[in-house]
């Protein structure tokens, strides 16, 4: 068997000590195959932010073993590209900025920064918007540039902590689909953590339903159907009953909390 | 992080007159409610022009003795005096001279040490509890000590500054740095950056609005503190020039040195917040 591009082996993390110790994650195990699209869903409290921000390198764990690339995962680094629900643009930078500034941490020289930051900018279609400050950007753009930022210095994969969260419906709808096209062409590992099943079944390859008390992987989804997927496929009945099928096993994930 | 501004809300323009003038009337009297920029504008000068006119009313119409309230007029008079006699420039150079020099030293101190502790738990540990503790010692008691210590020069000058001014902005600047958005500092992590370029480059330039912030409110503190070690122990200065004049019952000239005082504050005051928003102005935090 191949090395997987993402391996989560018997992870085990609990916050506090004593008698304040509280589970967060038991014995989770997931393999990601390269350009694989994993989607993390479950009610909230399930540990799916906690685990993606362990694979960020962002937070430390208890027990198991952790490796991109069959290279043990000991602290944050650029091999992954981080997109969080908070936009995170640095408000006194330029969108294009924001980008160089990813650029100039992974090494880059200022010419090669300034080429592959207008480059990506163009990606997420958002080339107008260059020398725009963040405070001048929409919700959705600031995402955009955001994403941009984290594929524009060619990380290994790609950890997504509901970016579209925070934004309307519509708006979603269109990150959703910029995203899926995105992902189409360039291929690449992305490791994303949703509450919006839909979303997940949409862009994802497969899905992961997490429960609580303590969090844990409860079952598995495969999703089959045909890519490139356009907006109109999430009136199929394949994917109708899919997110049925997955809504249903996040009730039940969520309703159990005391079965193993 | 703000999002999108709110869109402006007003009356509907296709509502009947009455009906808006009606909404229009309810909105602005309300709790937070906005009121036009002429109007705060016309009651902020009716205050003045009020209380101005009912000093001069009570001078002119002599309710109150001369040596206890002197007319405006005098007041205006004896200003021109000490200014035509470049008494008034000598006082004001000296205490500018002293504010800049004691508000730099604070803040050069203060700025990097409020990010070590906003940054850094055993840093934190180290000096806020100390801070906190001094913090409370009221400066005036320090006025005494400061005099012992560091004669009725300049120097003493800078230490009562210093002394009132450093351990409130290490506070406020350690709070400022608290403030800066952990994802922030989550991004400087997953790019790689060892700490000194995460504070350098992430944490210092996002807090840099709210430390500017404490500067200008501090620096307003600062002259309070000015004037105290002037009144106590000086040859020069405003605060000497109110000692002074308290001494031959020149009351219109400390009336006149308490504005000027009040003014001198207005305006730097005014700058800082004109230069914050030139410094910060794509940061959308000044609005």
């Amino acid at each position: 068997m191949t090395v997987p591009k993402l391996r989560i082996a018997g992870l085990d993390k609990s916050f506090g000590t004593g008698e304040r110790r509280t589970e967060v994650l038991r014995d989770i195990n997931l393999d990601l195959a390269d350009n694989e699209f994993v989607s993390l869903v479950g009610t909230s409290g399930c540990g799916k932010s906690t685990l993606l921000s362990i694979v960020a390198g962002l937070q430390d764990f208890d027990a198991g073993d952790l490796s991109i690339d069959g290279a043990p995962i000991l602290q944050p680094g650029l091999d992954r590209g981080v997109v969080f629900q908070s936009y995170t643009l640095l408000p006194w930078l330029t969108a294009r900025q924001n980008i160089e500034f990813a650029l100039k941490a992974a090494g880059y020289d200022r010419t090669a920064c300034r080429e592959i930051a207008l480059e990506h900018l163009d990606l997420v279609k958002l080339s107008q918007s260059a020398d725009r400050f963040p405070s001048e950007l929409s919700g959705g753009m600031k995402q955009r540039v955001a994403i941009a930022r984290a594929l524009s210095y060619r990380p290994k994969m790609l950890l997504m902590d509901e970016p579209f969260g925070a934004l309307d419906a519509l708006t979603r709808h269109q990150m959703q689909e910029l995203l899926t096209q995105i992902w189409e062409e360039h291929k690449l590992t992305v490791l994303f953590v949703t509450h919006d099943v839909e979303e997940a079944v949409y862009l994802s390859d497969r899905i992961v339903v997490m429960g609580i008390g303590p969090g844990r992987i409860m079952q598995t989804f495969n999703v089959d159907i045909e890519r490139p997927r356009r907006e109109e496929v999430m009136e199929t009945p394949a994917f109708m009953d899919l997110q049925r099928g997955v809504h249903k096993a996040i009730r039940e994930a969520s309703r159990r909390p005391e079965m193993a | 992080m703000s999002a999108d501004p709110p869109a402006k809300t007003g009356p509907a323009r296709s509502a009947p007159k009455a009906a808006t003038k009606q909404a229009r009337r309810r909105r602005s009297s309300g709790i937070g409610a906005p009121i036009a920029r002429s109007r705060f504008l016309m009651i902020a000068v009716a205050v003045f022009v009020g209380l101005g006119l009912a000093w001069w009313a009570a001078t002119g119409l002599e309710w109150v003795k001369p040596i206890f309230l002197p007319s405006p007029g005098s007041v205006a008079t004896q200003i021109a005096k000490l200014a035509a006699d470049g008494t008034l420039w000598l006082d004001l150079t000296a205490s500018a001279y002293r504010i800049s020099i004691g508000f730099l030293i604070a803040s050069a101190l203060s700025i990097p040490i409020g990010v070590l502790i906003g940054s850094f738990r055993s840093w934190e540990a180290g000096i806020e509890p100390l801070v906190d503790f001094i913090r409370y010692m009221p400066v005036v008691a320090f006025v005494p000590l400061s005099i012992l210590w560091a004669g009725t020069g300049d120097t003493q000058k800078f230490l009562i500054i210093f002394i009132g001014t450093f351990f409130q902005q290490v506070l406020m600047v350690m709070d400022n740095v608290k403030r800066v958005p952990a994802d922030f500092i989550g991004l400087g992590r997953t790019l790689g950056l060892p700490d000194r370029k995460i504070l350098t480059r992430i944490v210092v330039p996002s807090a840099l609005p709210g430390i500017w912030d404490t500067l200008r409110i501090s620096l307003g503190w600062a002259w309070t503190w000015l004037v105290l070690a002037e009144l106590v122990a000086a040859t020069s200065g405003l605060g000497y020039r109110i000692t002074v004049s308290q001494r031959y019952f020149q009351t219109n000239t400390i009336i006149g040195y308490i504005l000027l005082l009040g003014v001198l504050g207005l305006i730097t005051d005014q700058v800082m917040k004109a230069l914050e928003k030139v410094l910060f102005r794509q940061d959308g935090h000044s609005q």
